[in-house]
């Protein structure tokens, strides 16, 4: 090595030092999310979320800097999701991990989590396992079981509906919502009298929408992920006349996501979903949320996802007040237990228990509202569990 | 029992002739140049882009904006065929790949850039929604649309490529490029044609596959498997290979969906196996 390169290295890592020691300490946030591929729709959805509340609050909490490192999966890619997550540790040293649209992104990342003892506040990956993979994984989405178990069950009680015919998506979450709901709407004394599973990236219905139409059912229960696919179905299904009020048709909240609705037009008239957000609460603080929201994102209105990643910064904010900026994994866990606030998707809390979320399902029915389709509410259910935990 | 089957052969014809209008133009353009486009989807995805920014942005009706896609789409090919492609129709298979595939990820950058992530939506009008009866059938009426749009796209074609001086010209040029050089035909300026009509047709598909499958970025990717399929189950430059090769694609996803829900999404690719294994050129492939 000559003289000249040591001077210089010398000099590197004396002013990288030096910059350490004098700048204002911050706590770096490793936000793992499918930024490109399939799902890219719902990274940048989450991602506004998160930025919102950067926005709102500023980026500084207990004296520190916060800092956002961004990692691209591509996907639904459990390998890809654990690389890049020792990356964000090991390289990039991050003090927390967040993001997490899809549940084989969150099971990979898991591991990570546990073994390095950071907190990771999962955003969106809704599959009930995912807060039993590490004692350091806080969730702020929902869970696929809580919403239907509760939703199964009103079907049959106050939905007034006897039989139905299910249509779920052939993966994880899919099954997730037919056995839950199934299990709501049989324990209250419904049927359930057929079933079928469409293929994730399904083009076309039509096939199964003839299915249905031949058992000829009361009510059909739908699952389906956001994006191109519910406004497909809903249109296949509207094309046979399997539309309210002649059978009732009951779905997860994707199902009548806006752009759904605009696409189906009057044949969404009469859908129920059960979903933990809902657009059109008329709430000051998720009409506050809305306006902002759609002010910073060129006019597009905030969903799931975007609730998601508001709160979890919420959490990850409120956190480090508690532990007055301590970033190491066991403090902020146990900062996050029991914490409890108000969302502007209502109120909401963390189950100190299962570290994941409570909060209150609203079962909303499309109906038109100055012109236009709305998600309006018309029951409420409160401090809803998860109710696969523990229930083994 | 009978009339489900009518229903499901109805909407299964209706669903390839879809895939039909997206991989036709694929067919024509691999079939005649040899030139293996995999950024065909891609120019799918422009028209619908194209049928959607006409029919939001500029407030064209739906029939409008479907030429509107087919236009946009075989203009933008032909720039892209004068300044990228033409230089890779004689380098090998695999640079013809490589660099089609690259094409499609720049264009989800783009879409992704100039329309972001969310689903595009269109409202056709009325007349096009609903269903009818038809001898006691329900009948989507978007589909019968479709239908009639993609077998007026194969009788243009069938005849133009007949019975027409351009069509003569191009399958001189195609089947000996020398001897069509020689006797005065400017063989680049065929083949530039060719290439736009391919590619236009892609778009007016994508513009077609909105209403049905949605539009997004991923789109390119997402309908090339299908193209492909289409295309090898069919024969390579056959306008009726292609034909039949997307009937009974569609047919039979939509009955092997209906009738065995537990495998179905997977029997068009046994289809696929098979036909091969017994026509390896394809149903009406010659070369």
């Amino acid at each position: 090595m000559s003289i000249r390169t040591a001077a210089a290295v010398a000099l590197g890592l004396g002013l990288s030092l030096s910059s350490g020691a004098f700048a204002q300490e911050t706590v770096k946030i490793g936000v793992i999310l499918p930024y490109s591929g399939p799902f890219a729709d719902a990274a940048n959805q989450l991602e506004a979320g998160i930025k919102l509340y950067m926005q709102q609050n500023g980026d500084e909490v207990a004296g520190k800097k916060i800092e956002i490192v961004r990692k691209d999966t591509g996907g639904p890619a459990p390998d890809v999701a654990k690389r890049v997550a020792q990356e964000l540790v090991v390289r990039d040293q991050v003090d927390i991990l967040a993001g997490f649209a899809l549940t084989p992104e969150a099971l990979g990342a898991a591991d990570v989590s546990a073994e390095a003892q950071k907190l990771m506040v999962v955003m969106n990956a809704a599959t009930s396992v995912v807060t039993e993979k590490s004692p350091y994984i806080v969730r702020t989405s929902v869970t696929i079981p809580q919403v239907n178990y509760v939703f199964g069950k009103w079907a049959a009680e106050e939905g007034g509906i006897k039989e139905a015919y299910t249509l779920v998506s052939d993966y994880g979450p899919g099954h997730d919502a037919e056995s839950s709901f199934s299990k709501g709407f049989t324990e209250a004394g419904g049927k359930i009298i057929g079933s079928d599973k469409t293929p994730v990236a399904n083009p076309d219905f039509s096939a199964f929408v003839q299915r249905v139409k031949d058992a000829n059912p009361e009510a059909v229960y739908v699952f389906i992920p956001g994006g191109a696919q519910p406004a497909a179905l809903g249109k296949a299904l509207a094309d046979r006349g399997l539309t309210p009020p002649d059978v009732k048709l009951f779905g997860q909240g994707e199902l009548t996501h806006p752009e759904a609705l605009e696409s189906m037009g009057e044949t969404a008239k009469g859908i129920i979903t059960t979903f933990h957000y809902t657009l059109e609460r008329d709430d000051p603080l998720n009409n506050e949320y809305v306006k902002a929201y759609r002010e910073a994102n060129n006019g597009r209105s905030p969903d799931l996802f975007s609730i998601g990643g508001y709160d979890g910064m919420h959490l990850i904010y409120e956190a480090l007040k508690k532990t007055n900026g301590d970033t190491s994994g066991d403090a902020l866990v146990e900062a996050a237990k029991g914490m409890s606030w108000d969302s502007p998707r209502g109120p909401m809390s963390i189950d100190p228990e299962t570290r994941d979320v409570v909060q209150t399902v609203y079962i909303r029915e499309v109906k038109e509202v100055d012109g236009e389709l709305q998600n309006v509410i018309i029951h409420e259910i409160p401090n809803v569990k998860d109710p696969l935990h523990g229930a083994k | 029992m009978i009339s489900q089957l009518a229903i499901v052969l109805f909407d299964g014809f209706a669903f390839g002739m879809l895939l039909f209008v997206l991989s036709v133009g694929l067919s024509v353009t691999l079939g005649l140049m040899n030139f293996i486009n995999l950024a065909h989807g891609a120019f799918g995805m422009l028209g619908g882009y194209v049928a959607v920014t006409a029919m939001r942005g500029l407030g064209l009706p739906f029939l409008a904006a479907l030429p509107a896609a087919f236009v946009a789409a075989a203009a933008i090919s032909v720039l892209l065929e004068r300044t990228l492609f033409r230089r890779l129709y004689r380098a090998g298979e695999l640079n013809q790949v490589l660099f089609t595939i690259g094409v499609v990820f720049v264009a989800t950058a783009m879409a992704t850039y100039a329309f972001g992530t969310v689903q595009q939506v269109i409202q056709i009008p009325g007349w096009l929604r609903g269903s009818v009866e038809v001898a006691g059938l329900r009948l989507g009426t978007y589909r019968i649309f479709i239908i009639a749009v993609a077998l007026a796209v194969t009788a243009l074609l069938v005849f133009g490529l007949e019975r027409t001086r351009l069509g003569a010209r191009i399958r001189a040029a195609v089947d000996n490029q020398r001897v069509a050089q020689g006797l005065g035909l400017d063989v680049e300026k065929i083949f530039a044609v060719t290439f736009a009509l391919g590619s236009g047709l892609a778009g007016l598909g994508g513009a077609l596959a909105i209403e049905i499958v949605g539009l997004d970025p991923s789109f390119g990717f997402h309908y090339l498997v299908y193209v492909l399929i289409v295309v090898s189950v069919g024969g390579l430059g056959s306008v009726a290979g292609s034909f039949f090769g997307a009937a009974l694609l569609g047919i039979c996803d939509v009955a092997g969906k209906y009738f065995v829900p537990e495998i179905g999404s997977f029997l068009i690719y046994l289809l696929l196996v098979g036909i091969l294994f017994v026509r390896p050129l394809g149903l009406f492939g010659r070369r």
